[in-house]
């Protein structure tokens, strides 16, 4: 098959592969690898325990728990007996279906999409999916990544592919240098404020420009994280030096000659010159601000110089109520500032940023510092060799020190699923994705930001530029 | 799953736009392992109030709407996350069919999947269905979905697009695996064309 049309790093994932085009244009596409936890798939084993089917690729699965764990002290087991029940659930399919499995003693454990990557179990190249939407995070390892509901988790179980159409194509193009202070974070809070929670819908962004490239793994899997918080099922990075420089020596990634073999192949990957997209934003990295979400969507989101807007100049009926729910929800006032905005607990976690550059950057504002009096700060390790990395470099100590809470993996109070939670009215500054009503517990009211202005908001008990700590 | 031919029914109108999957079943709600029971929590926040007690504005908690089939409502309907729940709480409160200008893709996806009907239509048509819909227990709507239309209660039919594919999964109440395993000779093949590189997981 000779391709001659110049193609986008989602066409060329995409078409190699395709098992087969039907007439209508649905693809059969092939899935590389499937990562499932607690919440989504106990629905998916069990229909396919009823039809008598079996996991056609155990060794293309791998399971873990996550969001229901407990992050305190686990020797005593998950005393929650939903949450007992749906890990328990797990225990038993992994077993009975051969399944490879990270149980939740295992160092190996953490948050489904930081485990991915650091594993090796994603890589360039690969159609991955997840019944999770943050399954987003992994296309910055340069893969089609995308979450998916029960039922395709069962229809991937069962056949290891996905009945797909193409989606549209987006280049989000972020040229310059990022401001000190300013991190992947507030790239991504910045173009969803741009695009919209729906902006992206139907389409695959492909993050590029100067600024991306010069982000970290981390940072750019930050980025790719929220790609589903501007509508859009997957984000994609191009795999380069940095990309290799990282797959290299991870547990389950190929070795020597096949390392070479794999790198070889993930060069052709980037994007021809000429490739066609449907849509391109374009942002300057050099105008970007710490960011931080006012209101109960990742959209709702302004510099951390800003102010809340007033929901009177919204000239569409819908959309004003829409901000008028959100300014009361939020307990804010139209034209108020958000620096200085008081809070009650600090969340730094999530697969977000909880990964250990997000400890450092914490760690490096939390150093010699106190948390004000009042507050609760929250630091949870996205995975248990994040955590291990973390005491090795001394970072749990700062942070304890410092008066933070320093806990084991999970995803914690992302969401309100396991003990953490915050308490009617309480206010987060929270380093997770989502600021819908009630995510992190009924009634509790969320401002993302990145993890050195969850930081800053810690030590001083307020919403604060952390540009003052420089 | 069930089949999907035609559906007469109660809408109930929600002219909300971003209704997100929280606010469809919030977190708290998806610690069960069986698909069904999550009706009585569809739409929580909105429907109770901290005490559980419903709230009496809300328009599930009215006749005739606490019957509704069909619901109504704005922009981007479904956006969040990837849990099924969401579509499962619809279900099993009663819900076979939303109608709404756009919806998140995963939604849209899951929808299908679980017998649920979404329906695009641009906004002044949904807001025209909404009015329809607050008229109440004698305002019934139809959706046909072999003739692809929604048939207002004045008669007037109103066409919608559905992809050939789903319609067909829809109508016959298909199973996405069975389908897709009259293709397992092409799996097998593609299989046997994996790169070297990519191990398994061991
Ligand atoms: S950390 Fe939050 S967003 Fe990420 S997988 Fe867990 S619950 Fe979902």
């Amino acid at each position: 098959m000779v391709e001659t049309a110049p193609r986008t790093l989602f066409e060329k994932v995409w078409d190699s592969h395709v098992v087969e085009r039907l007439p209508d244009g649905t693809c059969v596409l092939y899935i590389d690898r499937h990562l499932t936890h607690e919440v989504t798939s106990p629905q998916a084993f069990e229909s396919l325990r009823m039809a008598g089917r079996k996991v056609r690729r155990p060794d293309a699965t791998i399971a873990v728990v996550d969001h229901n764990i407990p992050t305190s002290d686990r020797s005593a087991g998950i005393s929650e007996p939903e949450s007992r029940l749906q890990v328990e659930t797990l225990e038993r399919n992994v077993v009975e279906f051969g399944v490879p499995y990270f149980p939740v003693n295992d160092p190996r454990q953490g948050i489904v999409h930081i485990i991915g990557p650091e594993q090796g179990i994603s890589l360039p190249g690969m159609t991955i999916v997840c019944g999770d939407s943050h399954t987003s995070t992994h296309g910055a390892m340069g893969a089609l990544a995308f979450g998916i509901g029960s039922s395709e988790v069962e229809h991937v179980l069962a056949t290891q592919t996905l009945l797909q159409k193409p989606a549209k194509s987006m280049l989000v193009q972020v040229d310059g240098v990022l401001p000190a202070g300013c991190t992947a974070k507030d790239i991504v809070l910045a173009i969803i404020g741009k695009i919209g929670t729906a902006g992206g819908t139907g389409h695959v962004i492909e993050y590029a420009g100067e600024a991306i490239r010069a982000l970290d793994m981390a940072g750019r899997m930050t980025v790719c994280n929220m790609t589903i918080e501007g509508g859009a099922r997957a984000g994609m990075i191009a795999p380069d030096e940095t990309t290799f420089a990282y797959v290299t020596g991870k547990p389950f990634a190929p070795k020597g000659a096949a390392l070479e073999q794999a790198i070889a192949y993930w060069r052709t990957l980037p994007s021809d010159a000429g490739a066609a997209y449907d849509s391109v934003v374009t942002l300057n990295a050099a105008d970007i601000s710490p960011m931080v979400t006012w209101g109960t969507n990742p959209e709702a989101v302004v510099p951390i110089t800003g102010t809340v807007p007033d929901p009177a100049a919204e000239p569409d009926e819908g959309k004003r109520a829409q901000l008028q729910r959100m300014v009361e929800y939020m307990a804010l006032a139209p034209g108020q500032k958000l620096a200085g905005v008081p809070i009650d607990v600090v969340f730094i976690g999530s697969c977000t940023n909880g990964r250990i550059e997000d400890i450092r950057a914490a760690a490096a504002i939390a150093k010699g510092r106190k948390v004000a009096s009042g507050v609760r700060a929250l630091v949870v390790p996205g995975s248990g060799i994040v955590k291990q990395q973390a005491e090795a470099e001394g970072l749990d100590r700062i942070l304890l020190d410092a008066g933070f809470e320093w806990r084991e993996a999970g995803c914690s109070m992302c969401l309100g699923m396991n003990p953490d939670k915050l308490t009617p009215g309480q206010r987060c500054a929270s380093t997770s994705n989502r600021n819908f009503e009630g995510r992190q517990g009924p009634g509790g009211r969320t401002h993302l930001v990145s993890p050195a202005m969850a930081a800053a908001a810690a030590v001083t008990g307020k919403l604060t530029d952390v540009r003052e700590f420089a | 799953m069930q089949a999907f031919t035609t559906l007469t029914g109660i809408a109930a109108p929600l002219p909300l736009a971003n209704v997100d999957t929280d606010k469809i079943i919030p977190a708290r709600f998806l610690k069960t392992i069986k698909r069904t029971g999550l009706g009585v929590h569809l739409f929580d926040t909105l429907r109770y109030d901290a005490e559980g007690k419903e709230r009496p504005e809300f328009v599930l908690n009215q006749e005739p709407y606490r019957h509704a089939e069909i619901l109504i409502a704005h922009e981007n309907f479904g956006c969040g996350s990837s849990r099924e729940h969401a579509p499962w709480a619809l279900l099993d409160f009663g819900i076979r069919c939303v109608i709404a200008p756009d919806f998140a893709d995963i939604f849209f996806n899951n929808s299908f999947k679980n017998g649920i009907l979404p329906i695009r239509l641009p906004r002044p048509v949904c807001d025209l269905l909404i009015e329809d819909a607050k008229l109440g227990g004698n305002a019934r709507v139809t959706i046909d979905l072999a003739r692809q239309v929604v048939v207002r209660p004045n008669g007037e039919e109103i066409a919608f697009d559905v992809d050939p594919f789903r319609k067909h999964s829809l109508l016959e109440g298909l199973d996405d695996i069975g389908q897709t395993l009259m293709h397992a000779a092409a799996i097998d093949a593609y299989e046997t064309t994996q790169p070297d590189w990519m191990p398994g997981i061991r």
